[in-house]
C-alpha cells in the first residue's frame, strides 16, 4: 500500500528526514511516536506534497505508483487523506461548499458521477450524525471562529465524507479533551476495513488507546529508531523520549 | 500635404462646434464646459488626483459620433439580466424599442435637457467634456415618499467599424424625501469607444437610493464615470460598484452627507487582468452631524494589470460624531500586477470616529495548500479563494437579484479568465 524507501528531506536546506524506512501495508493502522522536532509533520507534509520540502533522496510508492510525481490534487483524489495538526481557515468558504468541492473534484478525477446538492446533503447529514457534530458546522465558514476541538471535529468530518484509503493525521489529538478525542478515534476506527490504512502521527500515547495500532514506529533524528507492536507505544510513555533515544544511540 | 488629423480636446471641441445647435437644452452650461475644456484640457498626471491614471490614450484618439445604430445590439442585450424595469440606451441613446414601458418618473434626457447643480464641470474637465456634448441620458424623478421599485439602466455599446466612439449620458436621480429606489446600472458593449457617463444624485430626506453598477464593457474601451451625489437628513445612499471590463476605466464618485444622520456607502471591487487599468476614486464629504459612511474596496489584479484606489473622507468642523470607515485590500495574482491605494483623512472636528485601513498580498500558500490536499485542483482553488475574497464586499448588496447579477458577473469572468 505505502511503501517508504530511505526517504530524505530537507527545507531550505536543512536536512529535516534523513532515511526513513516504513511501509504501511493495505488495512492496517501504524502510528509513528516521536520527540518535538523528530520530523513527524515534515514526514506527514511530504506525503501529502506541500510546497517548500524539498526530497533530496529516497522513494515513496502508493498502490505501486510514485507518490513524490503527483500534485496535491491528484493525491487526494487517489485516495490520500491529511488529517492538518493546524486546520486552515477559509473566511468567505462555506464548509458545506467546501465539502462538495472537494468530494465532487475528488469523483470527477477518478471518473465517478458528481453528487448533487441533495445527495450529498444525506451523506453528509449522515456522517455528522454518526459523529456526534452539529449539524450547523456545515454553514458556517471553513474553521473560522472554530474552537481548537472543532476544527480536529472537522478534519474528522471531512475524513467521513471523503472516505480516503491512507489517512495521515498529524497530531490530530493535539489540543483535544477527552470527548473530541473520542470523536477522532471513532472517524478512524469507523472507516478501519481490509481497504483503509492509516498513519497517526503523535506525541503521546494517549490516542493509541483509542486508536490501536498494528504497529508503532519511534521517529527522532529524521530517523526511525524502532519499530514494534502497541505494546511500543506503552514503553516510549513509561520511559520517555529521552531514554529511548539514549538507548538506540 | 494633409493637415493632421485632430484627436483629443481639439477634436471634442471640434465636435461641438458641427453639434451645438442640435444638442439639447439651454447652451449656456454647454459653452462655459467647453471653455473649461479649451483651458484646462484633460487632467494630466500633474493634477494629483490623476496621478495614477493616464489619459493618454484619450488625448491621442480621434473619437467620432455613434450613428444611428447599425448592427442589432439584442445579443449585447441578452446578456444583461432582467431585473426591475428595464431601460436600455445603445450607443448613449434611449431606446425606446428594447426597453421595458418606461415608468412615468422617468424622462430621456433628449427631450428633457436640463443640467443640475451637483456636478462640477468648472474643477473636472472630464465633466466638463460631458456637459459640452451631452444628448442623452436618464432623467429619474421620485416624488415624496414614493416607493419607486427597481430600474436597471442598461448601456450598449456597439461596434463602428473603422470608427472610434465617444459618447457622454448624463443621468440625474432625484429620490424626495421618504421616497425609495433600487438603481441597477450595467455596461457592456463590443469595439473600442469612451463611455464617458455623469451622474447626479439627490437623496432628500429620509429618502434611500441603492445603486448597483456593472461595469463589464469591452476589453478595449474607456469607461469613465463621473457621480456626483448628495444626501441630506437621514438618508442613504448605498452604492456599490463591480468593474471588470475596458482597457481603461475610472470610477470616481463624490459623495457629500448634507444633513444630519445621512449615510452613504462607496463599496467596490474590480477584478482585473491583462493590461486592464482601473481606478476608483471616491470622495466623501461628511459636511452634517451624525453621519455614517462605509466604504470596502477589493482590488484582484492578474496578469499586468493596475488597480487604483484613491479614497479621500472629509469631516468638517460642524459634523461632529461623523462614523467613517474604509478599507482597501488588494490581492495580486501575478508578479506583474499592481495596485496604487490612496487613503486620506482630512478632519476639522473633534469629536469623530473615522478609521482606514489598506492591505496587499497575494493567495494565501496555505490556504491553497489546504484545497489542494482535499482533491481541489489548484486553478479551482484559487478561484475560490478570489471569490470568497470579493464575497465579503459583494455581500454588501442586499439587494437579491442584484447580488446574484453580481456573482454571476465574477463566475463567469473567472470561467473566461482561469488563473
Amino acid at each position: 500500500m505505502l511503501d517508504i524507501r530511505g526517504l530524505a528531506a530537507s527545507i531550505n536546506d536543512t536536512p529535516i528526514l534523513k532515511g526513513i524506512d516504513l511501509t504501511v501495508p493495505q488495512g492496517e493502522v501504524h502510528a509513528i511516536m516521536g520527540p518535538n522536532g523528530s520530523g513527524k509533520s515534515t514526514l506527514a507534509y511530504v506525503l501529502s506534497g506541500r510546497e517548500g520540502y524539498e526530497v533530496t533522496s529516497g522513494s515513496v510508492t502508493y498502490d505501486g505508483k510514485d507518490l513524490l510525481a503527483i500534485e496535491p490534487e491528484d493525491r487526494a483524489a487517489a485516495g490520500v487523506f491529511l488529517a492538518f495538526q493546524y486546520p486552515v481557515e477559509l473566511p468567505g468558504v462555506g464548509n458545506a461548499n467546501f465539502l462538495r468541492t472537494a468530494l465532487n473534484a475528488q469523483r470527477r478525477a477518478r471518473g465517478e458521477a458528481e453528487l448533487d446538492a441533495v445527495q450529498f446533503l444525506k451523506l453528509a447529514r449522515g456522517e455528522l450524525r454518526r459523529l456526534a457534530i452539529a449539524e450547523d458546522m456545515l454553514k458556517r465558514n471553513v474553521n473560522v471562529g472554530f474552537s481548537g476541538g472543532e476544527k480536529k471535529r472537522n478534519e474528522v468530518l471531512q475524513m467521513a465524507i471523503l472516505r480516503p484509503r491512507l489517512a495521515i493525521l498529524d497530531e490530530t489529538d493535539s489540543g483535544l479533551d477527552i470527548d473530541a478525542l473520542k470523536i477522532v478515534a471513532e472517524g478512524v476506527n469507523a472507516l478501519r476495513g481490509p481497504d483503509f490504512s492509516a498513519l497517526v502521527i503523535t506525541h503521546y500515547q494517549r490516542l493509541l488507546d483509542h486508536i490501536v495500532p498494528d504497529r508503532v514506529h519511534v521517529l527522532a533524528g529524521g530517523r526511525i529508531l524502532r519499530s514494534g507492536g502497541p505494546e511500543l507505544a506503552r514503553e516510549l510513555e513509561a520511559k520517555g523520549y529521552t531514554d529511548m533515544v539514549a538507548e538506540a544511540a | 500635404m494633409n493637415a493632421p488629423i485632430a484627436t483629443g480636446v481639439p477634436a471634442f471641441l471640434a465636435r461641438f462646434e458641427g453639434l451645438r445647435t442640435r444638442l439639447p437644452g439651454d447652451p449656456a452650461p454647454r459653452l462655459a464646459a467647453a471653455e473649461v475644456l479649451r483651458t484646462l484640457g484633460l487632467p494630466g498626471r500633474r493634477n494629483e488626483a490623476w496621478h495614477y491614471t493616464n489619459l493618454r490614450p484619450i488625448e491621442d484618439a480621434a473619437f467620432s459620433e455613434p450613428l444611428t445604430a447599425l448592427r442589432d445590439s439584442g445579443m449585447l442585450l441578452a446578456r444583461v439580466p432582467h431585473i426591475g424595469t428595464r431601460l436600455v440606451f445603445v450607443d448613449g441613446r434611449f431606446r425606446v424599442d428594447l426597453s421595458d414601458t418606461p415608468p412615468a418618473i422617468f424622462r430621456p434626457f433628449a427631450m428633457h435637457a436640463r443640467f443640475g447643480d451637483l456636478a462640477q464641470p468648472a474643477r473636472e474637465p472630464l465633466v466638463a467634456l460631458n456637459t459640452m456634448l451631452a444628448e442623452d441620458g436618464a432623467i429619474i424623478t421620485l416624488p415624496n415618499d414614493a416607493d419607486g421599485g427597481t430600474i436597471t439602466l442598461v448601456s450598449l455599446a456597439t461596434e463602428a467599424p473603422g470608427r472610434t466612439t465617444a459618447f457622454h449620458p448624463r443621468h440625474q436621480i432625484r429620490v424626495a424625501a421618504g421616497a425609495r429606489l433600487t438603481l441597477v446600472e450595467v455596461a457592456l458593449g463590443t469595439g473600442t469607444y469612451l463611455h464617458n457617463p455623469v451622474t447626479e444624485i439627490a437623496v432628500e430626506d429620509g429618502a434611500t437610493l441603492t445603486h448597483v453598477r456593472l461595469q463589464d464593457e469591452s476589453p478595449s474601451a474607456y469607461h469613465l464615470a463621473t457621480l456626483y451625489s448628495s444626501v441630506a437628513a437621514s438618508g442613504t445612499y448605498d452604492s456599490f460598484t463591480l468593474t471588470l471590463g475596458g482597457r481603461l476605466s475610472r470610477t470616481e464618485i463624490h459623495a457629500t452627507l448634507t444633513g444630519a444622520g445621512a449615510i452613504a456607502h462607496l463599496n467596490a471591487a474590480q477584478i482585473l487582468t491583462g493590461i486592464q487599468h482601473a481606478d476608483f476614486t471616491s470622495v466623501v464629504r461628511h459636511a452634517a452631524p451624525n453621519g455614517t459612511s462605509r466604504q470596502t474596496v477589493k482590488n484582484v489584479l492578474a496578469g499586468s494589470s493596475r488597480g487604483v484606489f484613491q479614497g479621500r473622507i472629509e469631516v468638517a468642523r460642524d459634523a461632529q460624531k461623523t462614523d467613517g470607515y474604509q478599507m482597501n485590500q488588494a490581492l495580486l495574482l501575478s508578479p506583474d500586477a499592481e495596485v496604487n491605494s490612496k487613503p486620506e483623512l482630512e478632519i476639522f472636528a473633534d469629536d469623530v470616529k473615522c478609521s482606514h485601513g489598506a492591505t496587499v498580498g497575494e493567495l494565501d500558500a496555505e490556504q491553497l495548500f489546504y484545497l489542494r490536499s482535499r482533491g481541489v485542483p489548484a486553478s479551482e482553488a484559487r478561484a475560490i479563494l478570489v471569490r470568497a475574497f470579493l464575497s465579503e464586499a459583494i455581500e454588501a448588496v442586499a439587494h437579491d437579484d442584484a447580488r446574484a447579477m453580481l456573482e454571476r458577473a465574477v463566475s463567469d469572468w473567472w470561467e473566461q479568465h482561469p488563473a
